[in-house]
C-alpha cells in the first residue's frame, strides 16, 4: 500500500532536483555576467549559498510563526470535543507518533491547512466556517487530508521547494537587473572579443528570463502531485471517499474570500485560498500549470470513482479520469481496500448532533472563552452574557431581563453581548 | 584486484546488505507491535467509558437491569482478555463484539427515554463513545496494515533467510460485518446520519 508513496517520494526528490539545477543555472549564468569565464562556479556555490541561508531561516522560525500569520488559536479537547476526537481518530488510522495539535482560525471562509516539518510535530488547522458548514464524516475527510500532508512530510517538502523557487526568482531578478542597468559595464570588463562575449550575454538573459517560469511550473507540478496523494492518504485513512469528496464540494462552493492568505502556507491549504478582496463570483480561473491545486472537481471524480478505499484503488481511478497514471508502471497496485473496510463505521455522527446553527454559535463561544471572555447564564432568564475580560470585577445586569447577574460582575453592560436579543454585537476584533 | 581482496569485499557487500535486511525486519515488527499498543490504549479507552455509560443510564432506566449487567459482564471478560496481550487477539477480538454489541443496544434504549436521550453527560459520552468505536477500528485498520506488511517482508525472498527469530502475528478480527447486519440497533442506525 505504502510501495506507491514512496516511489512518489522518488519523483518528487527528483522534482527538486529539478529545481537545485536550476538554480545552479542561475547562479553560474550570474556568474558568467559578473566574472567571465571563471566565475562560474563562484556564482553556483553563491546561488546554493542563498538558498541555503534562506532554508534555514524559514525551517528555524517555525511552525509557530506560521500559524500566527494565518491567526491560529490552538483550542483544547473541552471546547472542541468532537474536532479533538476526529484529529485523534485519524492520526490513529495513520500511524503517527503522537496526535496532531489542534488549531482554529476564526474565518467564515472554510478551509484547512496542516503544519510541521516532523510528523511529530505537526499541527491541523481549520476555520471556523469549515468546522460550521462540514458534518462529521466530511470534517473526518478534510482531517485525513490534512494528516495525510503530515504523513507524507509535505511540509519540508514544500518549505524546501518554495524557498528554492524564492531563490531562483530573487537570484533570476538580480540578473535582469544587473543586465540591464549594467550590460555593457559587464561586458566592457571581461574584454576581448566581441562575438563570444555578446553570445554568453544572450545565453545569461535567456537563462535569467526562462529559470523562474521553469522553477515555477516545476513547484506546481509538485504541489499538485502531493495534493493528490493526500486524496488518496484521506480516503485510504478513512475508507470513505465520499466524505472527502462532498467536503471538497462543499468548500468549493463557498466563495468567501479568506481574511489573510499567506502565500509559503497556501500549498497546505486544503483548498486555494481565496485573497482578502477577491469578487465572490470570480469568473476567471488560473490555468491548471499554474495552480497550486488540482482543479475540484476532478478531484471530486477520481474520489467518486474509486471501486475501493485503498492507495492502489486511488491510483487506479486517478488513471481512469486522467488517462495518466499517477505511479510507475513498475509499482502495480497491490490488491485494493474494500470501502468500508469491516467495522470502520463511517463516523458515526452521535444522535441529537448540533446542526450547524448550534456548531457555529459553540465554536464561537469556545473562541471567546478562549479570549479570556466569560460566558455567564442569567439566573433569571437564563440569556447567556458574554463579558469581555475589562469588565471584570465590575457589577453587570443581563442585557435582556436586567437581572443582576452572578459572580460580581457588573457595570453598564454595553460591551456585552446577550445571545438572545436579536442583534448580539460582534466580539471579533 | 587480488583474489583474496575480491572474496573480501563480496562478504563485506553481502554482510552489510545483511544488515539492511535485518533492521527492515526489525522496523517492521516494531510498526507492529506499536499499532496493538494503540489498539490496546483505545480498548481501555472504551472499557474506561462503559462505567459512566452505566451509570448515566441507570439513573434514567431502572427496568433494564438485565441489559445493564450484561453489558458490566461482558466489560470484566474483555477487560481479563485485554490484560493477555496479543497472544489473546483471537478471543478478544469476540468478546470485545459482544461488548460493542451490548453497548450499542445499551445507547438503542435512549429512544425509549426521552429524558436520558436529553441528558447532557449522556449526549456528551454517546459522542466519545462513538468516537472511542471509530479509533477501534482504524486502530485495527492500521495494525492489520502493518501485520500484512510483516508478514510478506518474513516471508519473502530474500528476508526468509533471517527471519527464524520473527515470530508471527495474528490479524485482529472482530466479526462485526456479520452483526452489522443483524437487526440490532447498532451506532451506525442510532446515527442518523446527518447528512445524505
Amino acid at each position: 500500500m505504502w510501495e506507491q508513496i514512496r516511489s512518489n517520494r522518488t519523483r518528487s526528490f527528483l522534482v527538486v532536483t529539478g529545481m537545485a539545477v536550476l538554480l545552479g543555472v542561475v547562479g553560474a549564468a550570474l556568474g558568467l555576467l559578473f566574472g567571465g569565464e571563471g566565475g562560474t562556479w563562484i556564482g553556483v556555490a553563491a546561488a546554493l549559498a542563498v538558498w541555503l541561508a534562506l532554508w534555514a531561516t524559514s525551517v528555524s522560525r517555525g511552525d509557530d510563526l506560521m500559524l500566527r500569520i494565518a491567526g491560529a488559536q490552538e483550542v483544547s479537547r473541552s471546547d472542541f470535543p468532537m474536532l479533538h476526537n476526529v484529529v485523534e481518530e485519524m492520526a490513529i488510522a495513520a500511524a503517527l507518533p503522537v496526535k496532531p495539535r489542534v488549531f482554529v482560525i476564526e474565518d467564515d471562509a472554510p478551509n484547512a491547512f496542516a503544519t510541521g516539518l516532523r510528523p511529530d510535530k505537526a499541527a491541523v488547522t481549520v476555520t471556523t466556517g469549515l468546522l460550521r458548514r462540514l458534518d462529521r464524516d466530511e470534517l473526518q475527510g478534510v482531517v485525513a487530508h490534512e494528516i495525510g500532508h503530515v504523513r507524507n512530510r509535505d511540509v519540508a517538502l514544500m518549505v524546501t521547494a518554495g524557498v528554492m523557487l524564492g531563490s531562483v526568482a530573487l537570484l533570476a531578478a538580480v540578473g535582469r537587473r544587473a543586465l540591464w542597468w549594467g550590460g555593457g559595464r559587464v561586458r566592457s570588463r571581461s574584454g576581448g572579443d566581441g562575438a563570444p562575449q555578446a553570445a554568453a550575454v544572450a545565453l545569461a538573459l535567456l537563462v535569467v528570463v526562462l529559470a523562474p517560469i521553469f522553477a515555477q511550473l516545476l513547484y506546481f507540478a509538485l504541489s499538485r502531485r502531493r495534493e493528490y496523494l493526500a486524496d488518496a492518504c484521506g480516503a485510504a485513512y478513512t475508507r470513505y471517499p465520499e466524505g472527502l469528496a462532498r467536503a471538497l464540494e462543499k468548500i468549493s462552493g463557498v466563495r468567501v474570500p479568506a481574511r489573510s492568505v499567506d502565500p509559503v502556507t497556501a500549498p497546505m491549504y486544503i483548498v486555494p485560498p481565496l485573497p482578502p478582496g477577491a469578487m465572490a463570483a470570480r469568473g476567471a480561473r488560473r490555468p491548471a500549470w499554474f495552480s497550486t491545486h488540482p482543479p475540484v472537481e476532478e478531484r471530486v471524480r477520481i474520489l467518486r470513482s474509486m471501486a475501493g478505499a485503498g492507495i492502489a484503488d486511488y491510483a487506479a481511478a486517478f488513471e481512469r479520469v486522467r488517462g495518466r497514471r499517477l505511479v510507475r508502471h513498475a509499482e502495480a497496485p497491490g490488491p485494493g481496500l474494500p470501502a468500508h473496510a469491516s467495522a470502520v463505521a463511517p463516523a458515526a455522527a452521535p444522535p441529537g448532533a448540533p446542526g450547524p446553527a448550534e456548531r457555529a454559535r459553540a465554536a464561537s463561544d469556545a473562541l471567546l472563552r478562549a479570549r479570556g471572555y466569560r460566558l455567564v447564564q442569567c439566573p433569571a432568564c437564563g440569556a447567556v452574557n458574554k463579558l469581555p475580560p475589562p469588565l471584570a470585577g465590575t457589577v453587570v445586569h443581563c442585557l435582556r431581563c436586567g437581572e443582576r447577574l452572578p459572580g460580581g460582575h457588573g457595570g453598564p453592560g454595553s460591551e456585552t453581548g446577550c445571545e438572545d436579543c436579536s442583534t448580539p454585537p460582534r466580539h471579533s476584533v | 584486484m587480488s583474489p583474496p581482496l575480491l572474496v573480501a569485499l563480496v562478504l563485506a557487500v553481502l554482510f552489510v546488505w545483511g544488515v539492511f535486511l535485518w533492521n527492515r525486519l526489525v522496523r517492521s515488527r516494531n510498526d507492529v507491535r506499536n499499532a496493538w499498543s494503540q489498539i490496546d490504549v483505545q480498548l481501555a479507552r472504551r472499557h474506561d467509558l462503559v462505567p459512566n455509560l452505566v451509570e448515566v443510564v441507570k439513573g434514567y432506566a431502572r427496568h433494564e437491569a438485565d441489559l445493564l449487567r450484561e453489558v458490566a459482564e461482558a466489560r470484566s471478560r474483555a477487560v481479563r482478555l485485554a490484560s493477555r496481550g496479543a497472544d489473546a487477539a483471537g478471543e478478544l477480538g469476540e468478546a470485545e463484539t459482544t461488548l460493542g454489541l451490548a453497548i450499542s443496544r445499551l445507547l438503542g434504549i435512549a429512544e425509549a427515554y426521552p429524558e436520558l436521550k436529553a441528558s447532557r453527560n449522556f449526549l456528551a459520552l454517546q459522542e466519545e463513545l462513538a468516537s472511542t468505536e471509530n479509533r477501534i477500528a482504524f486502530a485495527r485498520q492500521a495494525y492489520n496494515d502493518a501485520v500484512a506488511r510483516y508478514m510478506t517482508l518474513r516471508e519473502s525472498f530474500p528476508d526468509r533467510l533471517l527471519a527464524g527469530g520473527f515470530e508471527p502475528y495474528p490479524y485482529f478480527t472482530m466479526k462485526d460485518e456479520a452483526a452489522r447486519r443483524t437487526p440490532d440497533v447498532t451506532l451506525d442506525d442510532l446515527a442518523g446520519r446527518s447528512a445524505v
